[in-house]
């Protein structure tokens, strides 16, 4: 089947995964991206790409950083945005998916941001507008089950790449929860695809999915050892809910075998940068000597997030289906 | 004047004639600023800027976010970054262009500079012009008015000495 993330034209139509996007688009949006980081600074921050377009925020499953991001990427875009409180709504009134997307897009919208707790569902809504000849209707995927983040992916690849400028001579490394993180799987997609020679999972054999040697991934789990001579090391949030379960042992624990201590930051490469998708569970996963260190750029990936989430938006609206 | 045909076309002598009218035009004009329009725009810019002593009071403006035709056509699959490190309150800013046409790419960059402040006024400095306008914009300063075919394209380019050489082109 072909990618229905792309139009006939081989154009972004909707951005549901990293996984078999093209070098040319990831690049694109990277690119696009730079241009839209300089209007921050501005005093008008705003461009009017997306005039009188409207931007609906579908997060069907919580969450405040990635929501509000988006907004102020759409407001920036000069887009108008609705957030639907889904769980408080008509979902929760038995309402099917297909059917809440149906009436949306009768009240004209022009685009869904979608964050679902099933893995394929923005897929499944992407798939429901072009079989219903809504065409000029795109969706972004903003995380869905454990399944694919494609913006958080392509943010962490345009921070790596504004510090290191070449992905092909880099050891990258994805320490922890690489199970149930959607994160993890875009990332590496999106860095196996931009050319990045070693890309490293490291973290406990119950958090380590099968299939990632299949992905050209080498795993560790021994931490000292995965993260030796690395140029990047992509922190994960262990998920708290999960940690009561047969996973994890304690968070004590956790921290004592995979958390990023100064002293293992020590073993990769010098210039090394640490990177995290947020929000972090400090003493967990990370010390806090590092998360504020001066090899942590936690908080420029959520100002190069803002701009690549622009980019993903306007080039997406300007796509004819 | 009368317009030029496309084949007598010598860059770099329209580039002297445009200095040398840049050059009257803003003597005794304080806080002057130039702004190129990425990309044939702004070698011109950065040609004037040497020329005229301002090179620290150079930007560039790549217009893509501000186009009218982003509807029809999306986003051009290279944008520019714009930049603009001085402050525009207030500046004189010399705005310059390559080819002036329908002056669409003239709004689009008068809006984006006023999304960085309140110019105290902004001239506008074109290599040729080619007529065809379908905006009310006049350029203050202009070396050339030529006659192109519709369909046709002037194309600015600048060698790797910095030598600057128009062509036309099949749009």
């Amino acid at each position: 089947m072909l990618n229905p993330q792309l139009n006939k034209h081989g154009e972004l139509q909707h951005l549901l995964t990293t996984e078999g996007l093209p070098k040319a688009v990831i690049n694109h949006i990277l690119d696009t991206a730079s241009s839209f980081v300089s209007i921050s600074d501005r005093e008008v921050k705003k461009v009017p790409l997306m005039r009188g377009k409207s931007v609906f925020n579908l997060f069907f499953e919580n969450s405040t950083r990635t929501r509000t991001t988006f907004e102020i990427a759409s407001k920036r875009l000069s887009a108008d945005v609705i957030n639907l409180n889904i769980q408080a709504s008509s979902t929760s009134k038995g309402e099917s998916l297909l059917d809440t997307i149906d009436n949306l897009s009768a009240m004209h919208a022009d685009m869904f941001v979608v964050r679902h707790s099933q893995s394929g569902a923005p897929y499944l809504i992407a798939k429901h507008l072009m079989e219903t000849g809504q065409h000029h209707v795109h969706v972004v995927n903003a995380g869905d089950g454990r399944h694919a983040h494609p913006t958080q992916g392509l943010l962490d690849m345009y921070t790596i790449r504004h510090y290191k400028k070449d992905f092909t001579n880099l050891r990258v490394a994805i320490v922890g929860d690489i199970l149930h993180s959607r994160v993890a799987r875009s990332d590496i997609h999106a860095l196996t695809t931009l050319g990045v020679p070693e890309v490293r999972a490291i973290g406990p054999h119950t958090l380590l999915p099968g299939g990632l040697e299949q992905l050209g991934v080498r795993t560790f789990t021994n931490m000292d050892e995965g993260l030796k001579d690395v140029d990047v090391i992509i922190m994960l949030r262990l998920q708290n809910e999960r940690m009561s379960g047969a996973l994890l042992p304690s968070a004590g624990e956790y921290f004592k075998s995979y958390g990023l201590t100064p002293e293992r930051l020590a073993l990769a490469k010098p210039d090394a940068i640490v990177m995290h998708p947020g929000p972090m569970n400090r003493g967990v996963e990370i010390d806090s000597a590092v998360a504020d260190g001066p090899q942590a750029v936690i908080l420029p990936q959520v100002t190069f997030g803002i701009a690549v989430r622009m980019a993903v938006m306007s080039i997406l609206a300007g796509t004819q289906g | 004047m009368s317009p030029l045909n496309p084949s007598q076309l010598d860059a770099e002598a329209l580039y002297a004639t445009l200095l040398a009218a840049v050059k009257a035009g803003l003597a005794g004009i304080s806080d002057v600023a130039i702004v190129g329009i990425h990309s044939g725009g702004a070698w011109l810019a950065e040609r004037l800027a040497a020329d005229l002593g301002l090179q620290d009071r150079l930007g560039v403006l790549d217009v893509s976010f501000y186009r009218d035709d982003y509807a029809k056509k999306g986003l051009p699959a290279e944008v520019k970054p714009t930049h603009i490190g001085f402050n525009v309150d207030a500046a004189t800013i010399l705005l310059v262009d390559d080819v002036l046409f329908t002056g669409r790419t003239t709004r689009a960059a008068l809006n984006e500079l006023f999304d960085y402040g309140r110019p105290a006024r902004i001239m506008l400095a074109a290599l040729v012009d080619r007529g065809g306008r379908q905006l009310p914009v006049a350029a203050d300063f202009v070396a050339a008015h030529v006659a192109v075919q519709p369909g046709q394209a002037l194309v600015l380019k600048r060698d790797g000495d910095g030598k600057f050489t128009l062509t036309i082109e099949h749009a």
